[in-house]
C-alpha cells in the first residue's frame, strides 16, 4: 500500500486533533483559532470537532493568551497557545520569556509549565518586515524553552505531538512557504523527538545544516551538487533547542566540510551556534573554517525583487559548498 | 459595605468618602473611618493572626537585610496588611493567587510556611525555591500561591490561566491576581482584565493602591483616582474598599469571591492603603517623595491596631488574646531564622537541575 501523502498544514492539524482526542488537558486558545480555524488553516475542524470549550477564540492579547496558557500549565492543563506570527513574539515576551521559560527553575523545580505556542515564521509572502522573520534565535538562548521547527509534513505532526507530551514550555516553529508542501505522513499517532537531528541525505564531501525550510533549498543544493560529483550531507537539527549536538559533530568529523543555513539574518543566528559547537568538538578533522549563509543583516525586505535577494536559497548554498570545497 | 454593594460598581459610601479625602488637600490620604460592619469574633481573630504574621515576618526580614545577613533585596509588605489578610481569608487552599514583587505578605497570608520561606530569603537549599528564586519567586503550589514575580503585572494573566483552570475542570475554584497601582498601567492588565471579562472566568483583581509606583505618585503616572474605574472598559464590577481595614478588604473580597464562584465573571478590587517603607528595603522614613503628614496620617490607621482597637472597644476579643498572638508568632519568627541559617546552602552540582523537566 503506498504511504498516504498529506500536507504540511494537514498533518500538523491531525498531530493536534489525535493529541487533543487521546488527552482531555489539551486545549486550544489564540486568535482566530476556533471559528475561522486559523489564519493558516492549521486549526481548521478542531473547534467543530471540540467544541468551544477546548477550541477557544480570544481578543488580540498575545501576553495574555500566554499568560493564561502559563497559568493554566502549571495547574496541569496542556495548553496550545497560538501566536499568529512569530513576529509578534515582541508582544508577549515578558510571558514567553521571564514567566513561562524560568517558572520551573525559580521555584526550585517543584512546577512543570507543560505549554505548546505555536507559530508561522518566514519570509517569501511578500509580507514584509513584521510577519516575515525567523526568531529561533531568541528563543533557543533562553534556558527553560525549547525550540521546534518542522521542515516536513512528518515532523509537522510527530514534533508537535511531541511537544503536547513535553512537560517544558516548546514553541512550535511551523514555516507558512512549506504549509502546503506534500510527504509521507503515517495515519497513526507517533512522535518524533524533541533534540534529535535527521539525516535528511548521506554524504560524503560536505555537511550541510539546513533549519526549517532551509532543508528543503540545501536538497535541491545537494542534488545540483551531485551533478558535478559533489557528495553533499544534509542534516535537520529539527529542534534548534535542545540542539542534537553529537549528530552534527560525527558528521563534521566523516565530511571534515559544514555550512550551516538558516533563514534568520546570519548575525546571532542559530549558526553560529552550530558553528562554535562543531569547532569545539571536531576542530582537528575541519579541513575549513565552519561556513554559514543566513539573511543579510535587514528587516525582511517588501518588495519581491528584494525579497527573494534577501532569503538564502539552493544557490546560495551551491556557492557556500563550492566554497568550502575550494579552501583545502 | 454590604457585599452586594461590593459586587456592584464602587460602591456610592466609599466613593464619596474617597472624594471627601481627596477635597482635603491629600494626595495619597486614609479614607474616613467606616462604620464597622462585621465584627464575627472568629473573623477577627482570623484577620489578626495573617496581620500579626505578615507583620512580624516583614520587620524582622527588614532588620536581618539591613545589617547583611540575606543577600538581595526585598520589597516590604509593611502597612498593607489588611488587604493579604482580608482577601486570604475569603480563599479554600485550593483557590490560586498570583502576587508580585512585594509578595511575601500575599504568600504568609496564603498559609506559607515561615521556615521555607526565611530559607528562601537565605538563598538556603531548604528554602521554597531551594535557592533558585529568592524573596520574588517565593511560592507554594500546594496552597495555591502560584508565585511573586519580578516583574510588573506579570503574574496578572498567569491568575487568569489559573481561573480558567478551574472553569474549565468546573472544580468551582477562583483565582486572585494581586497588583499595585504601578501594575495597573501595564498592558498585561489590561489585556487580561478584558480576556477574563470576555471568558468569563472567577478571577478576582485585586488592585492594592499603595499611592506610589516606585517612587512615582500616582497622580503623576494616571490622570484618575480610582482604580476601580477601569473594571467598566472590561464590563466587569469595580469595587473600593478601605486597604486599612482587614473586614472591609474581607467583605468586598467575599462577595468578589462568591460572584466568582457563581459564575458570574471577574472583579476588580480596588483596596486604598500604604506602604510604611521605601519601594525597596527598610529606609522608608526619611525618603523626599512622600511627606511626613502623610505618613503619620496613614499609620494613625494602622491595620492592626484598628483591628485590636475596633475589637476590644466591641468587647470582642480581649488584648490578652491578641498578644498571646504577637508572643507566639514572635516565637515562630525566630525558629524560622534559626532553622534557615543552619540550612545548607545549595550544591553548587545541582545548578542545572529545575530547568528543564525531565
Amino acid at each position: 500500500m503506498p504511504a498516504r501523502q498529506l500536507t504540511y498544514v494537514k498533518a500538523f492539524n491531525e498531530g493536534v486533533a489525535q493529541m487533543m482526542r487521546s488527552d482531555g488537558d489539551v486545549f486550544l486558545i489564540g486568535e482566530d483559532v476556533a471559528g475561522y480555524g486559523g489564519v493558516f488553516h492549521m486549526f481548521d475542524g478542531l473547534k467543530d470537532e471540540f467544541g468551544e470549550r477546548r477550541v477557544i477564540d480570544t481578543p488580540i492579547s498575545e501576553a495574555a493568551i500566554i499568560g493564561l496558557g502559563v497559568g493554566a500549565a502549571a495547574r496541569g492543563l496542556r495548553p496550545i497557545c497560538d501566536l499568529m506570527f512569530m513576529d509578534f513574539l515582541g508582544v508577549c515576551m515578558d510571558q514567553v520569556v521571564n514567566q513561562a521559560a524560568k517558572m520551573r527553575f525559580m521555584y526550585g523545580g517543584t512546577v512543570a509549565v507543560p505549554l505548546t505556542i505555536t507559530t508561522a515564521a518566514g519570509a517569501g509572502l511578500g509580507a514584509a518586515a513584521q510577519h516575515s522573520q525567523s526568531l529561533e534565535a531568541w528563543l533557543a538562548h533562553v534556558p527553560g524553552l525549547k525550540v521546534a521547527m518542522p521542515a516536513t509534513p512528518y515532523d509537522a505532526k510527530g514534533l508537535m505531538v511531541s511537544a503536547l507530551r513535553d512537560d517544558n514550555p516548546t514553541v512550535v516553529v511551523l514555516n507558512k512557504l512549506l504549509l502546503g508542501s506534500k510527504g509521507d505522513v503515517p495515519e497513526d499517532l507517533y512522535a518524533v523527538p524533541l533534540g534529535q537531528a535527521r539525516i535528511v541525505r548521506p554524504g560524503r564531501d560536505v555537511t550541510v545544516v539546513a533549519v526549517g525550510r532551509m532543508v528543503t533549498e540545501a536538497t535541491a543544493a545537494a542534488e545540483q551538487l551531485a551533478a558535478d560529483g559533489v557528495d553533499v550531507e544534509v542534516i535537520d537539527p529539527r529542534t534548534v533547542q535542545p540542539l542534537d549536538t553529537a549528530t552534527l559533530v560525527e558528521s563534521a568529523r566523516r565530511t571534515n566540510r559544514v555550512l550551516v543555513v538558516h533563514e534568520a539574518v546570519t548575525f546571532g543566528g542559530i549558526g553560529a551556534e552550530i558553528a562554535a559547537q562543531i569547532q569545539d568538538e571536531a576542530f582537528d578533522y575541519l579541513d575549513a573554517p565552519v561556513l554559514r549563509v543566513g539573511a543579510p543583516f535587514s528587516p525582511v525586505p517588501f518588495s519581491p525583487v528584494l525579497e527573494k535577494a534577501y532569503v538564502p536559497d539552493a544557490s546560495r548554498i551551491v556557492a557556500g559548498c563550492r566554497r568550502l570545497l575550494e579552501r583545502g | 459595605m454590604s457585599p452586594a454593594q461590593a459586587a456592584g460598581k464602587s460602591s456610592p459610601t466609599l466613593s464619596r468618602a474617597a472624594e471627601t479625602a481627596r477635597a482635603n488637600g491629600a494626595e495619597h490620604s486614609p479614607l474616613p473611618e467606616p462604620t464597622p460592619a462585621r465584627e464575627d469574633r472568629d473573623l477577627l481573630l482570623d484577620l489578626h493572626r495573617r496581620m500579626v504574621r505578615i507583620r512580624l515576618f516583614e520587620e524582622q526580614a527588614g532588620r536581618l537585610m539591613e545589617a547583611g545577613a540575606m543577600p538581595g533585596f526585598l520589597h516590604l509588605y509593611v502597612g498593607q496588611e489588611a488587604v493579604a489578610a482580608g482577601v486570604m481569608a475569603t480563599l479554600k487552599d485550593t483557590d490560586q493567587i498570583t502576587s508580585t514583587h512585594r509578595g511575601h505578605g500575599h504568600a504568609v497570608a496564603k498559609g506559607a510556611d515561615f521556615r521555607q520561606m526565611f530559607a528562601e530569603l537565605y538563598g538556603k537549599a531548604t528554602g521554597y525555591c531551594q535557592g533558585r528564586g529568592g524573596s520574588m519567586h517565593i511560592n507554594d503550589l500546594a496552597i495555591g500561591m502560584l508565585g511573586a514575580n519580578g516583574v510588573v503585572g506579570g503574574g496578572i494573566p498567569i491568575a487568569v490561566g489559573a481561573a480558567f483552570a478551574s472553569a474549565y475542570r468546573d472544580d468551582g475554584g477562583v483565582a486572585v491576581a494581586f497588583f499595585g497601582d504601578g501594575g495597573s498601567n501595564i498592558g498585561s492588565f489590561h489585556e487580561a482584565a478584558n480576556l477574563a471579562a470576555v471568558l468569563n472566568l472567577p478571577v478576582i483583581l485585586v488592585c492594592e493602591n499603595n499611592g506610589y509606583a516606585e517612587f512615582t505618585a500616582q497622580s503623576s503616572h494616571m490622570r484618575i483616582t480610582d482604580i476601580a474605574d477601569r473594571a467598566a472598559a472590561y464590563g466587569f464590577p469595580g469595587a473600593i474598599v478601605d486597604g486599612m481595614d482587614a473586614v472591609a478588604v474581607y467583605e468586598g473580597a467575599l462577595a468578589a469571591v462568591e460572584r466568582a464562584r457563581a459564575g458570574s465573571g471577574p472583579t476588580l478590587i480596588e483596596a486604598k492603603t500604604y506602604r510604611y517603607y521605601d519601594h525597596q528595603g527598610v529606609k522608608g522614613l526619611r525618603i523626599p517623595y512622600r511627606s511626613q503628614d502623610e505618613i503619620d496620617a496613614w499609620k494613625a490607621r494602622d491595620p492592626i491596631q484598628l483591628l485590636e482597637r475596633r475589637a476590644a472597644e466591641a468587647g470582642h476579643v480581649d488584648q490578652a488574646e491578641f498578644d498571646a498572638v504577637w508572643e507566639t508568632t514572635r516565637a515562630d519568627v525566630a525558629d524560622a531564622i534559626t532553622y534557615a541559617e543552619s540550612s545548607p546552602d545549595p550544591d553548587p552540582a545541582t545548578l542545572l537541575d529545575g530547568v528543564y523537566s525531565h
